[in-house]
């Protein structure tokens, strides 16, 4: 008679259990049990989630040098594994405006095919290629988000993007898409929101997707105009005016984009006011040169420099710190933030000169973000809720493939650049926390928890799943995890029948959900 | 959890719904579902002033030909100063024939004038005043629910919408990718367990339930598509599923269908609106095919959006966010055929600013009147769903 049929499967499951977590905790270096429960509330907060290694750091160098490497990060160097995955990516090593110039003329050869049935194929292969690219940017976010060092810079470039949100199914914003991460967000993440602003300003990714690349004299397209001022600096409600939405509009007329590589036909007076950069263009031939009063301030005509003074009035205004300090505040610390706090940081993004990490610094160092680290965390959003959940369960161990991740985000109504308008995703809780999201939740922890679920078998032909199981109840659980859980929580875990049932219920929980 | 506490938490889950109250649903209880247009769809070209030289010079590019029985791309004609448009051919003008069909004119947010998305949606998902404070806790939909009894809500969303948040926890699933569930009912119970006391009891208990209703429904569905029938897509698909789970257990809904932003190269008669209204059309010909006769005669569908978009086009062959809207009332027991509630000619005159449809129709208060008539409610319930406003009366049901 063999053991399992003695003791039955459920206690052999237990065992099983058991051993695991005494092997984990052999290995784990004694001083993660030093960390306080705020510590990992902390990470959890700035980070895409506690894993034992990201303890283990905070707790060598201490909480504040911590703060300090996270708002000025220095060393962000990728782990090499890593960064591997990301330079054998296709175009890694082009310039996106030769991509793009590219993907414009296989779209335009592939309309004009003269067959239809080949037309078709064509331009099937053309979207193909397009939703690859998407594909690829979006694996770049993603680890990015699992295991780059300056995580805080990571969490920001999200907040960023959903602030500046373009949605990939937009004509061909896929084939930019991740430039548009890489270089207008990612790099401005953590400097000034005035070189954010027009760094998105002066992306094609944008211009397309709030149809500015269409706005001309004499054909006016205000949508991007009026974006720009309710959700993009001071928000709805604000005190700005139709009559200002329209003045913006036409300050922004003939910013647009241009993939040819010979310039726009000008007279010869307007020569010296185009402006090329990539695919960035201001034609002068488009643009309306009449003055403007926009926010009180008259704005001389005079071309793309009306851009500039127009951006200027609204980084400086008052409401613009508010509505951004707010939106930060709402991300990193509360639905309804105190408003000292936004007050707080609202001063000093005016005295900063609009400088986000000075915002952030201001931020992490109230007494309202330390309270909030004690009781009544956050809900964690979808992007948080998986990011958390592979960080604390693979660690440092890197995922060969992120394309489940990508699918369980889309489950969850949270894809990577998939959300359709200008507002981005929802910051609040409510909007995450219903029956059918919570449903979801479950499902995907069930996903995670019960094996490598394809994280670990590269996307190409032939490809063999790497051995991989998710090691949630590790040395960081029994050291520090354990005991945040309520007494209803550890009774639910300990009726597990095996570990892939264990995880699923320790991804499922409520404690895990904040 | 012990097998008398089980057993207790069974009879809970059985029987009682919103706030206590006990619930059986009855064939002939009423069914209402809102459908949400979000992006403010350009209402002027889908009931179409065909009576208006103004809109044919507005929309040189744009606009939908007079009624014209041998032209396919002309409107469908309506009454005297309006027409259809007409990719809505085979969907919805049937019923304006029957008569099961009404349209307001000129309605939406008299109040909120911000042009915005966001805003205006949530202006009218809240059915607050504009001005003060905003509960956000507080959808009018979710109101209505409390107001009720034998109530069974559903939101047919990915995520619950503002129009549904309340004192309630009213359940919500994404309609169109219902897929077999993996968490097994052990794990369903034990998770159950884990949240008993906290605060999303009820998001999760109400969650299984209505996993495991909706699964049995759409089950039958795929079965179904298995043996060679041809199953729909999009819209269409979550509307006919919308329609069987209306008819069988849920009575209150609400869906929101996102795309209508048009800036630029909307198409006229044919092209990306045209794409949109089609299936729009379908989805709601195929909800009232599902729901079926004896229950389409007790149903009411509203279609509403957050506002309409400028009167004229711009210069990229599309609109701009503008003020009215037209909004649709549907259903086998509506007084339709008709344009209903006040109106004016459409003209350069009668223009909102110079720029969009004026609205005349409050959206409060077209709904106070609405649901008024179809659940008979107090005017104490009324003020509660709405306060401070008075019904309209466009003598729809």
């Amino acid at each position: 008679m063999s053991i399992t049929a003695t003791l039955g499967a459920r206690t052999v499951a237990k065992l099983m259990i058991g051993t695991i977590a005494g092997l984990v905790m052999c290995h784990q270096p004694a001083r993660a049990a030093e960390l306080a429960a705020q510590d990992i509330a902390l990470l959890d907060r700035l980070t895409w989630g506690v894993s034992a290694s990201s303890a283990a750091h905070l707790q060598e160098i201490g909480t504040e040098r911590w703060l300090q490497e996270q708002l000025h990060p220095a060393n962000a160097a990728l782990p090499a594994a890593v960064q591997k995955q990301i330079e054998a990516m296709p175009d890694a090593h082009r310039f996106p405006f030769d991509i793009a110039a590219s993907f414009d003329q296989q779209g335009k050869s592939a309309n004009q095919v003269a067959d239809p049935e080949q037309r078709k194929a064509a331009q099937q292969v053309y979207q193909q290629a397009m939703n690859d690219r998407a594909r690829q940017a979006a694996a770049r976010t993603i680890l990015r988000a699992l295991y780059a060092p300056d995580q805080l810079r990571e969490r920001l470039t999200w907040f960023w993007f959903n602030h500046f949100n373009v949605h990939q199914y937009k004509a061909n914003v896929r084939v930019l898409v991740g430039d548009y991460e890489d270089r207008a967000i990612r790099a401005n993440a953590l400097g000034k929101f005035r070189n954010l602003l027009s760094a998105t300003l002066h992306h094609p990714v944008m211009l397309r997707y709030l149809d500015n690349a269409d706005n001309a004299a004499g054909h006016l397209n205000e949508n991007y105009a009026r974006e720009i001022m309710e959700l993009h600096t001071m928000g709805v409600g604000s005190g700005y005016t139709q009559a200002d939405v329209e003045a913006l509009a036409r300050i922004l007329t003939g910013v647009g984009i241009d993939f040819k590589s010979e310039d726009p036909k000008l007279k010869p007076e307007l020569q010296s006011q185009l402006v090329r950069e990539g695919a960035f263009e201001f034609n002068p031939a488009r643009h309306d040169f009449g003055d403007k009063t926009f926010l009180g301030h008259q704005i001389k005509g005079r071309g793309l420099a009306e851009v500039d003074e127009a951006l200027d009035i609204l980084c400086r205004h008052p409401a613009t710190a508010t509505h951004i300090a707010k939106q930060l505040a709402t991300y990193f610390v509360s639905d309804n933030p105190a408003p000292a706090l936004v007050q707080q940081m609202a001063q000093t993004f005016q005295k900063t000169d609009g400088d986000i990490a000075a915002v952030m610094s201001t931020l992490v160092h109230t007494p309202e973000f330390a309270a909030s680290l004690k009781g009544g965390a956050k809900f964690k959003d979808p992007m948080l809720y998986v990011m958390s959940s592979v960080r604390l369960a693979y660690d440092t161990k890197v995922v060969l493939n992120t394309l489940p991740i990508q699918g369980w985000l889309n489950r969850l109504s949270e894809g990577l650049f998939n959300h359709e308008t200008p507002d981005g995703y929802s910051m609040l809780s409510a909007a995450w926390n219903g029956p059918g999201q919570m449903m979801l939740r479950f499902e995907i922890a069930r996903a995670i928890g019960s094996g490598s679920a394809g994280l670990f078998k590269p996307n190409e032909p032939n490809a063999v799943d790497q051995p991989a199981f998710p090691l949630v109840m590790n040395g960081l659980y029994f050291s520090n995890i354990k005991q945040t859980l309520s007494p209803t929580t550890l009774a639910a875990l300990d009726q597990a029948v095996s570990p892939q049932d264990w995880n699923t219920l320790f991804l499922s929980s409520p404690e895990f959900m904040h | 959890m012990n097998r008398r506490e089980l057993i207790k938490a069974f009879a809970a889950s059985a029987s009682l719904t919103l706030a206590g109250r006990v619930w059986a649903a009855p064939a002939t209880d009423a069914r209402l579902l809102v459908v949400f247009l979000r992006g403010a769809y350009d209402a002027a070209n889908v009931v179409v002033p065909v009576g208006s030289e103004f809109y044919y010079a507005s929309r040189p590019t744009l606009a939908v030909a007079r009624p014209d029985a041998g032209n396919p791309n002309a409107a469908l004609a309506l009454d005297a100063g309006w027409g259809l448009h007409p990719s809505l051919r085979d969907s919805i003008y049937p019923l304006w024939a029957k008569r099961e069909i009404a349209f307001v004119p000129f309605a939406g947010t008299s109040d909120d004038l911000s042009r915005s998305h966001f805003e205006t949606q949530d202006t009218i998902e809240l059915g607050q005043a504009v001005g003060g404070s905003r509960d956000y806790r507080s959808g009018f939909m979710s109101r209505l629910a409390s107001e009720l009894t034998r109530v069974k809500p559903i939101s047919f969303t990915d995520q619950l919408p503002l129009i549904f948040r309340g004192q309630n926890q009213i359940p919500n699933i994404g309609i169109a990718s219902v897929s077999k569930p993996g968490v097994d009912d052990r794990q369903a119970r034990l998770i159950r367990e884990m949240y008993a006391k906290g605060d999303l009891a009820n998001s999760v208990s109400e969650g299984f339930r209505v996993r495991d209703d909706v699964y049995k429904s759409v089950s039958e569905e795929m079965m179904a598509a298995n043996r060679g029938a041809v199953s729909p897509r999009g819209f269409e698909l979550s509307a006919r599923r919308i329609g069987r789970l209306m008819r069988e257990q849920f009575n209150l809904g609400f869906v929101d269908v996102g795309g209508w932003d048009t800036h630029v190269n909307q198409g006229a008669a044919t092209g990306y609106l045209a794409d949109r209204l089609g299936e729009l059309g379908r989805g709601l010909a195929g909800f009232s095919e599902e729901i079926g006769p004896a229950m389409w005669r007790d149903t009411v569908v509203v279609v509403i959006s957050e506002f309409g978009r400028t009167f004229r086009e711009n210069g990229d062959r599309g609109t701009d966010h503008g003020h009215g809207s037209v909004y649709w009332v549907m259903g086998g027991g509506i007084n339709g055929g008709r344009m209903a509630g006040e109106q004016v000619q459409v003209a350069q005159a009668t223009l909102f600013q110079n720029r969009d449809y004026p609205v005349l129709t409050d959206y409060k208060a077209f709904f106070a009147g609405l649901i008024q008539h179809v659940y008979g409610l107090q005017q104490a319930s009324l003020e509660r769903i709405f306060t401070g406003i008075k019904p309209k009366d466009l003598n729809l049901v």
